[in-house]
């Protein structure tokens, strides 16, 4: 067996990332230690749960009650008519949809660029990509208020240029990680020497490991698009959040509510089914990992 | 490894080597555009990210230093440094710090227990919601809570049947310590996101050798385990305080401006809703914003390295 | 320097030129079972170590080998059985209390802690004083002649140093056994055998009793007192590394170690025919001789004849530097034969040999037996 490198160890560490750990719970036999410890884990998961469990009970329920406080589909049914929530959801639906383009036009074929013809670019790219965490969105809005011209000013789709940006650290990270499971690089040159051109490289190798990643950064973008507040309300655009503020920021805005935990709920189960997806694909499409 | 190597298995390449002076240009061609191949390729990234990032900070900054009658000035920067200004930053680092520590620690255990969970499903499951929550911010999270812990919330009714209504002992939600408690929300799932490849690059054969040296667990964690995470942790609550730091939606949906706060003072000056004599105020406000994140993340760049090199 | 004195309070007059005080403890496995789910990974083990002696556990993967080390070490639980040290039985005790040294396969030296810190951390678990640690560990790192890394971190290490350092903080504790999990085989080939060497004269010099898991049989066969072989779980054979190769009591162990060519045989009686002549067979303990046979020879078993009238020809050969290694079809088989290189020169393709068998006698084995092994076997 030749010497395992760091590299070797560390993405093969990575790739049996989930098994390690439960292996070696298995194989660590000590009886009184892991009944002791076993309560521990449960308080912390019992509390944890609690805490992040009743909230989004509570706001569900809330939104499944009309003014009277009793138990109805009232407050949803009547979403779609309250007034300005149609305008707002379509014009955050056009935002969000031109995000997502602009976003996965800009980013997957840089992060494949990248990853397959320059690697060494990777530490820029992650500089780079850190930089929105730096530069929030409060102190951006102030900026691009300041700096952008006025046609764009009037156009909402200055927000969606925004988001790309905002989004650029979890998309260019779900896309990064999904490419750096393998040695990318070195199946692309046996692709390549095997006679396979650019374009069929990259669709029988480098987007069946894209596939996962793409599809967190997806629902990242989408999350962060139709979430987003600070820079709309004050780039004075009623997109959805924007209007829940506007309607009545009280507690008796179930309507509003309503609104809120479909968002979080929706990206929830988008979530749970790409993993469940992507678990079921994962025996097939990493090829070459171990 | 460079691009030349893969060019030369290119088997579309069609060098037929008939017409010499073709070649030849063809070649230099060639070579200009291998050379800026990358450039090319990556043109589109940075131009947009320029555009889109780089140019609204220089904009700030510039404002920042720019007087009412438009000459270069200081006193933006000497108004934010007095009165209510300097409160806002006070209190912004103050719920800054407080909400990267307490989730921080808080999410370092939870992602201990999640990691050493035996359903695979669970973990990758949690994981990846982490992510969703980890966004979760701004008007929704606010109102989720008020839906809670607001005065007439869900839970709120619960304790105040078995007579724990916190209302009762001095909570407020609308107060400091209760958008700590509500930032919560989104800081622990980053925390977990940010230690989880970190605790999973800790070694089991660190720990076996540990305990084949005699050390007990509360030891092995001491000497070996704490130390090995800790410049992941720091690394992360760093993040945790950047992130806490810039928040603006949801510490202005539940204060409705009772606490000064930077961000919400900035909003403030875009809106219109403060007026001052010194009219750049506000992009004063975002560049000493910037200053603080800046060093945050520099510390941020510094910590991750160290870490890198210990858990590889 | 009686025995029996726990390791923390022995004197700490230790020197490199001199036997420690600790000689080697005594090991018993006893009837060990370990289920992992369906499979069965230890089915009844039971060996006996003596004390001072390097015991190899040789097999290959999944044969439990690890498995019994770890038990041995306390990190694995035993479904039944019982692991007797020095009389005691340790089969309850906690890992961290049963005083064994373990060197792991790759990276187990703590990341955030130089050479000296690693070494002496085991001396600090038992609390002696920084200063004695410190000597300690130091002397140490002198044995295995790294003294000048003493403050040097893991990541500034080499593998080949990393495994040394690994090893000399298993000995600061003068522990009773050494356990080695594969130590070797994520290092390069040249470093591989230096440490090989270096392990052997320490152990050694030091008279601990060793348990050296692998499944590389050239590590095996130069280092070990005694090896046993393992398979699926249970003792194929325990033996000197060259009664183990040289006299292998199973089918399984003829082809694990060393190289063995088949040749379906005849039994007559106690005898079998090879190449027209008769020999006789090893008393096997119990092998199956019913249905179709194999003998299975080392390519030194046989020699070979320049004879125009042989009924074998030589259709490959194989410099090995200071012996050639033939294959000669006879028939229809093809058995391995090695010669001394000198006579394998004048030796062409093609040439007609005749081929005698000068063992002793030979190991036979039903056809079912060796063939399920040797898909067993990547060789």
């Amino acid at each position: 067996m030749a010497s395992l490198n760091n590299f070797e160890e560390a993405t093969f560490l990575a790739q049996s990332r989930d098994e390690s750990f439960h292996v070696a719970e298995v194989s660590t036999g000590k009886l009184k230690k892991r009944r002791h410890f076993r309560w521990w884990r449960f308080a912390v998961l019992a509390v944890a749960a609690a805490y992040f469990l009743i909230p989004l009970f509570a706001g569900i329920r809330f939104s499944l009650q009309d003014t009277a406080g009793k138990f109805s589909f009232e407050t949803i049914a009547a979403l779609p008519s309250a007034p300005g929530f149609s305008a707002a959801f379509w014009l955050s639906m056009r935002v969000t949809f031109v995000t997502v383009l602009i976003s996965a036009a800009l980013m997957v074929p840089t992060a494949i660029y990248v990853h397959v013809r320059v690697p060494r670019m990777r530490r820029v790219m992650d500089f780079v990509t850190v930089l929105p965490i730096v530069i929030p969105p409060i102190i951006l809005i102030i900026g691009v208020l300041f700096v952008a011209p006025v046609w764009l000013k009037a156009s909402p789709y200055l927000l969606s240029l925004m988001y790309v940006i905002l989004a650029m650290p979890f998309a260019y990270r779900s896309l990064d990680a999904g490419l750096g499971a393998i040695d990318l690089k070195t199946l692309t040159e046996a692709s390549r020497s095997l006679g396979g051109n650019w374009v069929k490289t990259i669709w029988s190798v480098v987007m069946p490991n894209l596939r996962s990643g793409l599809m967190s950064a997806l629902v990242l973008t989408l999350a962060l698009a139709l979430g987003e507040f600070t820079m709309a309300s004050l780039d004075l655009w009623q997109t959805i959040p924007v209007w829940i503020v506007s309607t009545n920021g009280l507690p008796n805005g179930h309507i509003e509510i309503a609104a809120a935990m479909i968002g979080l709920v929706g990206a929830c189960v988008l979530v749970t089914l790409i993993v469940s997806l992507d678990r079921s694909q994962s025996g097939r499409g990493k090829a070459g990992t171990k | 490894m460079s691009n030349t190597d893969v060019v030369a298995l290119d088997p579309d390449s069609r060098e037929s080597g008939s017409n010499a002076t073709t070649r030849k240009s063809n070649s230099w061609l060639r070579i200009v555009l291998r050379k800026s191949g990358p450039a090319i390729a990556l043109a589109p990234f940075f131009i947009f990210t320029f555009l889109g990032l780089g140019i609204p900070t220089i904009g700030v900054i510039f404002k920042a230093f720019q007087g009412n009658n438009g000459g270069f000035t200081f006193s933006n920067l000497g108004q934010i440094v007095h009165g209510v200004y300097l409160t806002g930053f006070e209190n912004s680092f103050k719920l800054a710090f407080l909400s990267s520590i307490i989730p921080g620690v808080l999410g370092v255990f939870l992602a201990y227990a999640i990691q050493t969970s035996k359903s695979k499903a669970l973990r990758r499951l949690i994981t990846a919601v982490s992510g969703v929550f980890a966004n979760f911010g701004g008007v929704n999270l606010t109102f989720m809570f008020i839906a809670t812990l607001g005065s007439t919330g869900l839970l709120t009714f619960w304790l105040n049947a078995i007579k724990l209504n916190p209302w009762h002992f001095g909570f407020n939600l609308y107060t400091f310590s209760g958008v700590v408690f509500v930032y919560m929300y989104f800081q622990i799932p980053l925390m977990v996101l940010v230690i989880t490849p970190a605790l999973v690059g800790l070694r089991e054969s660190w720990r076996e050798a540990a305990e084949n040296m005699g050390a007990s667990n509360l030891r092995y964690w001491y000497h070996v385990g704490v130390p090995v995470l800790l410049p992941s942790i720091l690394g992360g609550m760093l993040l945790l305080f950047g992130s806490a730091f810039a928040a603006y939606a949801t510490a202005e949906s539940l204060t409705t401006g009772i606490i000064a706060l930077s961000p919400i003072q900035i909003g403030n000056f875009i809106n219109g809703n403060v007026i001052s004599n010194q009219v750049n105020t506000g992009y004063a406000i975002a560049f000493g914003m910037l200053v603080i994140l800046s060093v945050t993340m520099i510390l941020y760049g510094l910590v991750r390295k160290r870490a890198s090199r210990w858990l590889l | 320097m009686t025995e029996g004195i726990e390791a923390k309070e022995r004197p700490m007059t230790f020197t490199s030129s001199q036997p420690t005080t600790s000689s080697g403890a005594s090991v018993v496995l006893d009837q060990l079972v370990r289920d992992f789910g369906k499979v069965r990974a230890l089915d009844g083990l039971s060996l006996e170590i003596n004390p001072g002696e390097f015991m190899a556990l040789l097999g290959p993967s999944g044969c439990g080998k690890t498995t019994a080390l770890r038990v041995l070490a306390g990190f694995e639980q035993l479904d039944s059985g019982r692991v007797i040290v020095d009389g005691k039985d340790l089969s309850r005790v906690n890992a961290q209390k049963r005083d064994m040294g373990m060197v792991f396969q790759s990276y187990s030296l703590f990341p955030n802690m130089n050479a000296l810190n690693n070494v002496a951390f085991g001396l600090r678990m038992r609390r002696q004083s920084s200063s004695s640690r410190r000597a300690k560990a130091g002397e140490l790192l002198e044995m295995v002649g790294l003294s000048d890394q003493a403050t040097k971190y893991p990541h500034q290490m080499s593998g080949g140093q990393q495994q040394r350092i690994a090893l000399a903080r298993a000995l600061a504790i003068e522990p009773r056994v050494l356990l080695l999990d594969e130590p070797l085989s994520a290092l390069d080939a040249i470093v591989r055998a230096e440490l090989r060497d270096q392990i052997r004269s320490l152990q050694q010099r030091l008279s601990i009793t060793t348990v050296f898991v692998t499944h590389d049989q050239e590590e095996v066969l130069s280092m070990a007192d005694r090896v046993c072989v393992m398979s699926k779980g249970h003792i194929e054979q325990v033996a000197t590394p060259s009664e183990l190769y040289g006299r292998p009591a199973t089918a399984f162990v003829a082809q694990f170690v060393g190289i063995s060519s088949r040749v379906p045989v005849v039994l007559f009686g106690q005898e079998v025919e090879l190449f027209g002549l008769r020999c006789p067979i090893r008393s096997g303990d119990g092998s199956d001789l019913t249905g179709a046979l194999d003998a299975l020879l080392r390519p030194e078993d046989i020699a070979i004849e320049v004879d125009p009238e042989g009924k074998g020809f030589v259709t490959r050969k194989s410099f090995f530097g200071a012996m050639t290694r033939l294959v000669v079809q006879v028939g229809e088989l093809s058995v391995r034969v090695d010669v001394r290189s000198d006579k394998a020169a004048s030796i062409d393709l093609g040439t007609h040999v005749r081929p005698t068998i000068i063992s002793r006698d030979v190991l036979v084995a039903s056809r079912k037996e060796v063939a399920g092994i040797a898909e067993e076997i990547p060789k």
